[in-house]
């Protein structure tokens, strides 16, 4: 049978805020186990929660960058469920009245097609802790410090209909997470974490078939793994006429494959209620204005302009304005060399390939956009080819100086004297006395053909340096020269 | 020296007549000599005390005048105070030493108050008789045959005692007021959000909390300044501007309109408690007030509304005893699964379990619009009849429990006849009102409390009322028996 995919995401986004959500402790990545929970984030007799306005606003930046519906009245509830990493036996988060009601964004998928993806909510919540169960020999750790970092659930509707689509998403959602600067979007240290809900049903049908929740998939990558393991999977009972079962899974990258951890009939009562040591959230419009006055460039709204300022292809425009600091990067080289599509290429292929390469992020890059765009600068100026520029930009990036030294420490500077050039041009022409007769006799459109034998034999010679439009001109000259003798 | 009320100790220690070391050495002395019979205490600090009392004496020394600087108190066993147990009257909390002070603790800490010790209480304060503490029964002063009321029961016999002139409460369904009327001494529960709750270990938070227990208005009202305000670390504590609360006390009740309260006076009201009541609110009359008949008609709701709301909240907020961090853990958990149920199965008592029980019920799927849903509506109704009320009346008055303190194990056995001890009492903290209990007097000779309700945040009506009744009667001053030494 031909079934169609039908995929919901919800996503734990981890605010950047400098401390948690309910208490004064820091929310730093990787610091030893506990030394970042305090009294609060334990869970101690008598403590209470006091919220982060940080956190609210973040949440408002989110819902204003998708447009949604701010709630201007939020209440915070407490989902209890007991366990170790869960201090409190309640988590605080928001159930029915959350901050940020229906919102979408658009996503663009790789034959260029966009498709507006609904957002039924996202909420304000607090992360749990960590169970470490490595170290401890029959025992299991706890580290609290990643206990009451904020987190906004982001929650699809079921509009995803294909690993492809939910990656784009997820690859949007960073982009505009990151530009808003809500997030530091590190999959890697959990800072944007994935829940897949998925199910199947016949093409063509419009009821939802019984979904499977896959929980806590970590990269893009393992996204598009689990996804096509799950709809392989739900397409093998569904086949062979049997039933999927609503359950939450767990996706294994290390045997690629998803697996069932408990089922929903089990599944906790999280008895729902109102937190009462907090009051509702109540804010006003004017500081909802505010906040969307001050909100920075949007990468949809970035991309477009990239198109309309600086001439880029839409597929040049998405991959600049897609996170901000390859954006500000990019327009900085713009600025600092004055020629956009240059700079369109030298961010996306020379840096981006070198990063790719060292396994390094923008900020550790060791050509800054000043640099790069001096660079660019000498390639504009005619005083290298771009073919040296690539030799130079290596040797920025191994830290030997800036462009312009590196040029002169390496005698690259193009070689545009004509009587060089002419010495040059002439040796080449003595060495191959054969070509040169190949070339005489042959008809207008294969000597085109042969004169790149030459080209490429005086670059040889000059190492690279030589001004490649005078040497178009000195050997034409030269061979012209050539003919006109043997002809007499 | 343990006669004298908090504002006559305070100008003894100022004018040299006696230091605080001096004082709380008597204290300590009768603690040890007269708490035996009572068990009002689980932890006497007599260290920690004398400490603080050196402390005390060196800034009256240096000339400081705080009103509560040097003056001895003890704080009910649900503030956490730094360093020293705070065990909320609990197996589960034995063992818990906190790093830190609740904001109460801290601000008299600040104020140069001495610490004598923790006072008992029902276990997580789940009781109206003191009898569900992990450390035994506290007893009441005029009778140790009786119970002293609950859950703040240590709190108000040390002061009946006289072994301390000050004390902390907490009341989250008449928690200060019932022990306060059963051992005829004052007490205040303020308005929800006036006084901070954190580090005071919770048990309904939108219901608890902490206020102060003495002999007289005056002398509440001095605690109260020192702990009442906005405490930017309890988010549900109160903006609301702070008063002086001893300004208003002298004030006369000329054309003071006191409502009473219909239900308050019907078939469960005990004939000589009823008489006690009838001749305080004479004595107010006589100051000039006048009394009207009012009606407040949610108030049989009030039961059934509580003990859905504070067992619905403290089965989550008990949650956090878990035996992994703190407080009592079981011998070799087998297990996970094994640690929490027989941690709690072991650290908790049958009344804690109850509540825990009735509160995961209510808030569970299928129940919750039955139960949870509906009280919360029931308490706006309770709250809009109070609302109502005031529009016509400047206070209300009526008892504070339904009769005097009963026999210890009287009600044990059955939970329904300890719940409707506090009938008179829930529906104020239901509707967040600030209210008193000011003794009026024996019956049989057992103390009976006159209850004072105000408006949101009147606090200094009401001490002014119940200062205005001292003035005119003794019933504050009269000490149970048995209590020299």
């Amino acid at each position: 049978m031909n079934w169609e995919v039908v995929i919901g995401l919800e996503v734990h986004l981890q605010l950047a805020t400098e401390s948690k959500i309910f208490s004064g402790a820091a929310t730093r990545f990787g610091a030893e186990p506990n030394t970042q929970a305090c009294a609060v984030d334990l869970a101690m007799p008598g403590m209470l929660p006091v919220l982060n306005e940080q956190a609210v606003r973040y949440a408002v930046m989110f819902g204003l960058g998708i447009g949604a519906e701010i709630g201007l009245r939020s209440v915070f509830d407490r989902k209890n469920y007991f366990y170790p990493d869960l201090p409190k036996g309640y988590q605080i988060s928001q159930f029915q009245e959350p901050i940020v009601g229906r919102g979408h964004f658009d996503i663009q998928l790789e034959d260029g097609s966009v498709r507006r993806i609904g957002i039924t909510r996202a909420h304000l919540e607090e992360d749990a802790g960590k169970s470490l169960h490595e170290d401890f020999h029959n025992q299991t750790g706890i580290d609290l410090n990643r206990a009451g970092t904020p987190l906004l659930e982001i929650v699809s509707e079921p509009d995803l209909r294909s690993a492809e689509e939910a990656v784009a998403y997820l690859k949007t959602l960073h982009s505009l997470v990151t530009s808003l600067g809500i997030s530091d979007g590190n999959m890697a240290e959990g800072s944007m974490r994935c829940d897949i809900n998925l199910s199947l049903r016949p093409a063509g049908s419009e009821t939802l078939g019984t979904r499977a929740e896959i929980k806590n998939v970590n990269s893009f990558r393992f996204v598009e793994k689990a996804i096509h393991h799950e709809i392989e999977r739900q397409a093998d009972i569904l086949e062979a006429g049997g039933q999927v079962v609503q359950e939450t899974r767990l996706y294994d990258a290390e045997r690629d494959e998803t697996r069932s951890m408990r089922s929903k009939e089990v599944a906790n009562d999280y008895r729902y209620f109102p937190e009462p040591d907090l009051l509702p959230v109540v804010i006003e419009q004017s500081w909802v204005d505010s906040i969307r006055a001050s909100l920075p460039e949007l990468p949809a709204a970035k991309r477009e302009r990239f198109i309309a300022d600086y001439g880029l292809s839409a597929y040049d425009a998405t991959v600049l304005a897609a996170e901000r600091p390859l954006a500000d990067f990019y327009e900085a080289v713009v600025k600092h060399c004055g020629d956009a599509k240059i700079a369109a290429n030298w961010v996306q292929v020379e840096l981006l390939g070198q990063l790719n390469r060292s396994d390094l992020t923008l900020n550790e890059s060791p050509v800054d956009a000043q640099a790069l765009a001096a660079l660019l600068q000498r390639i504009l100026d005619g005083s290298i080819s771009g073919k040296i520029g690539k030799q130079v930009f290596e040797a920025m990036w191994a830290g030997e100086g800036d462009a312009d030294s590196i040029i002169e420490a390496r005698g690259l500077r193009q070689v545009s004297d004509s009587g060089a050039l002419e010495a040059m041009v002439s040796e080449v022409i003595r060495a191959n006395p054969e070509q040169v007769a190949q070339y005489l006799a042959a008809d207008e459109n294969r000597r085109k053909k042969l004169s790149g034998f030459f080209v490429g034999q005086i670059m040889k010679l000059s190492k690279g340096q030589a001004n490649p439009q005078m040497v178009n001109d000195l050997l034409n000259q030269q061979l012209a020269d050539a003919g006109g003798h043997g002809d007499t | 020296m343990h006669d004298l009320s908090v504002a006559e100790l305070a100008h003894a220690l100022r004018s040299r007549e006696f230091t605080s070391t001096e004082l709380t050495r008597h204290c300590l002395q009768r603690v040890r000599s007269l708490d035996p019979q009572y068990n009002s205490f689980i932890t006497v600090d007599e260290a920690g005390a004398l400490a603080a009392a050196a402390r005390a004496d060196a800034r009256l020394a240096a000339g400081e005048q705080g009103a509560l600087l040097g003056i001895p108190l003890a704080h009910k066993d649900i503030f956490c105070t730094m360093g020293l147990r705070t065990s909320c009257g609990s197996k589960m909390l034995d063992n818990f030493v906190p790093p830190y002070d609740a904001t109460v603790t801290r601000l008299l800490r600040d104020a140069g108050t001495v610490l004598l010790g923790k006072t008992n209480m029902d276990e997580f304060a789940m009781g109206s008789s003191s009898e569900t503490s992990f450390y035994g029964s506290t007893r009441n002063p005029w009778d140790t045959t009786r119970v002293p009321g609950g859950s703040s029961g240590g709190s108000a016999a040390a002061v009946a005692a006289r072994l301390v002139p000050l004390a902390t409460g907490t009341d989250t369904g008449g928690s200060i007021r019932q022990p306060a009327a059963f051992c005829g001494i004052t007490g205040l529960k303020p308005t929800y959000g006036r006084v901070s709750r954190l580090g005071m270990v919770a048990y309904a938070s939108s219901l608890d909390q902490g206020g102060p227990m003495a002999r007289s208005a005056e002398d509440c009202a001095l605690l109260l300044n020192a702990i009442a305000g906005l405490d930017p670390l309890d988010s549900t504590s109160s903006a609301h501007p702070v008063e002086d609360y001893t300004a208003q006390l002298s004030q006369p009740l000329t054309g003071l309109r006191i409502g009473l309260p219909r239900e308050y006076f019907g078939d469960g009201l005990d004939t000589a408690t009823g008489d006690r009541i009838h001749a305080a609110l004479a004595l107010l009359e006589q100051q000039g007030a006048t009394l009207v008949d009012i009606t407040l008609p949610h108030t049989e709701l009030s039961i059934p509304t509580y003990y859905i709301i504070a067992p619905a909240e403290a089965s989550t907020n008990l949650s956090r005893y878990d035996g992994v961090r703190y407080g009592y853990r079981c011998e070799a958990p087998r297990d996970l699964h094994d640690l929490y149920t027989r941690s709690r199965q072991e650290g908790f008592g049958d009344e804690v379990k109850r509540r825990i029980l009735v509160g995961t019920f209510a808030l569970s799927a299928g129940y919750y619009d039955a139960y949870y849903r509906k009280a919360q509506q029931v308490r706006r109704l309770i709250r809009q009849d109070f609302l109502d009320a005031f529009a016509n009346v400047d206070i209300i008055a009526g008892p504070t429990t339904p009769g005097p303190a009963f026999g210890l194990g009287a009600k044990t056995s059955d939970p329904l006849a300890m719940y409707l001890e506090d009938a008179y009492t829930l529906a104020v903290n239901l509707a967040g009102l600030p209210a008193m209990s000011v003794p009026a007097g024996q019956a049989d000779g057992l103390p009976v409390g006159l209850q004072l309700i105000g408006p949101h945040f009147d606090e200094a009506r009401l001490l002014n009322v119940a200062h205005q009744l001292q003035q005119v009667s003794d019933w504050h001053r009269q000490s149970p028996g048995g209590t020299s030494a």
